[in-house]
């Protein structure tokens, strides 16, 4: 039930930009605007996700793990390495703590 | 429109969409198998965790809805905290808007292939985006996203603990390659820097899920700066727009 309910949800969001603006094309502001969305999104994203827990601000091994997959992101080293250092370090800190 | 459906162009953007996908499907793979691994700890049958893959999609809003299940939370919330999860999406979809053909069932099919990678991926950084570059990447991204699904919940119950494998520092790295291809301009900068302060000052008194939501209103600044009247976002030239404008 949760699982078809949250399907549903999910293509409903999904589909209902595309549709509410039929095509249209869009005024220059708009379209600054637009492009502004996807770095703040993103941001907030990573930024929940590595520094908060809950309704928290929280730090762990994960947040260090992410930093330095974070660092060689922005050496422009491939993604799969990034993400298998990050779960490296994320591991070897649980582990040795 | 429908008689160019496969021109040249769609089917050269489409193939560049696979390969570009490619990177983002592995690491999506390993995220959907932690997923189902988790899901299976959290009281979902083998079933449920991969058909909630299949039918979902949505990395964020499944592992929302999975933390809300977890702590202890109803049906209700799960779901409350899955949309808002995917409000996002709603931003994007309508960013995506004016670059999608067809009628409004065909416009709506269209969305769904919209995920994280793929939407970022697609983005001419113009205003506009590439649909074909979109569904490419989307491709492959959700072979991986169902096959991870079915080998965490097939073999998941065998791993342990996840936590002590470090699973959950995927997701967040998967973002930040996605950010970091974002940030093309001082504006894009500040604004990802402003949309993070703002999220992580939401956390403690906002519900889940809405301060990602809220950091998107930042990008109203794009309001602000007002480019010079004959500097306006092209089809062509003008590589540098919109930090010169």
């Amino acid at each position: 039930m949760l699982i078809v309910a949250c399907a549903v949800l999910t293509a409903v969001i999904k589909g209902f930009g595309p549709v509410l603006l039929g095509g249209r094309e869009l005024p220059a502001w708009f379209s600054r605007v637009i492009i502004l969305i996807a770095p703040a999104l993103l941001s907030a994203l990573v930024v929940t996700s590595v520094l908060a827990l809950g309704k928290t601000w929280a730090v762990g091994a994960h947040t260090v793990g992410v930093a330095v997959a974070g660092v060689m992101l922005w050496r422009r080293l491939p993604l799969v390495l990034c993400v298998a250092v990050a779960v490296g370090v994320t591991a070897l800190l649980r582990a040795s703590f | 429109m429908t008689a160019r459906r496969w021109s040249d162009d769609a089917r050269s953007s489409f193939a560049k969409g696979l390969r570009l996908g490619v990177p983002f499907a592995l690491v999506g793979g390993l995220l959907s198998l932690s997923f189902a691994v988790l899901a299976l700890q959290a009281g979902f049958s083998v079933a449920q965790a991969i058909v909630t893959s299949v039918i979902v999609f949505a990395g964020s809003a499944q592992f929302a809805m999975l933390s809300v299940l977890v702590g202890g939370g109803g049906i209700a919330a799960a779901l409350t905290a899955s949309g808002l999860m995917n409000s996002r999406f709603l931003a994007m979809g309508i960013a995506l808007a004016p670059s999608l053909p067809g009628g409004p069932v065909k416009r709506a099919a269209q969305g769904q292939a919209v995920v994280d990678a793929s939407w970022a991926l697609a983005n001419r950084g113009d205003g506009t985006f590439d649909r074909w570059l979109l569904f490419g990447t989307t491709l492959p991204q959700y072979v991986t996203w169902t096959l991870g699904s079915v080998i965490g919940a097939v073999f998941g119950g065998s791993l342990g603990d996840t936590d002590r494998l470090g699973l959950d520092a995927i997701y967040p790295t998967f973002f930040l390659a996605l950010l970091i291809a974002e940030l093309r301009d001082r504006a894009s900068r500040g604004v990802a820097i402003a949309g993070g302060l703002l999220a992580l000052a939401l956390v403690p008194i906002a519900p889940p899920g809405v301060p990602i939501l809220a950091a998107s209103v930042v990008a109203l600044v794009g309001l602000a700066r007002r480019p010079s009247s004959r500097c306006r976002p092209p089809r062509s030239g003008c590589s540098s727009w919109p930090a010169r404008c």
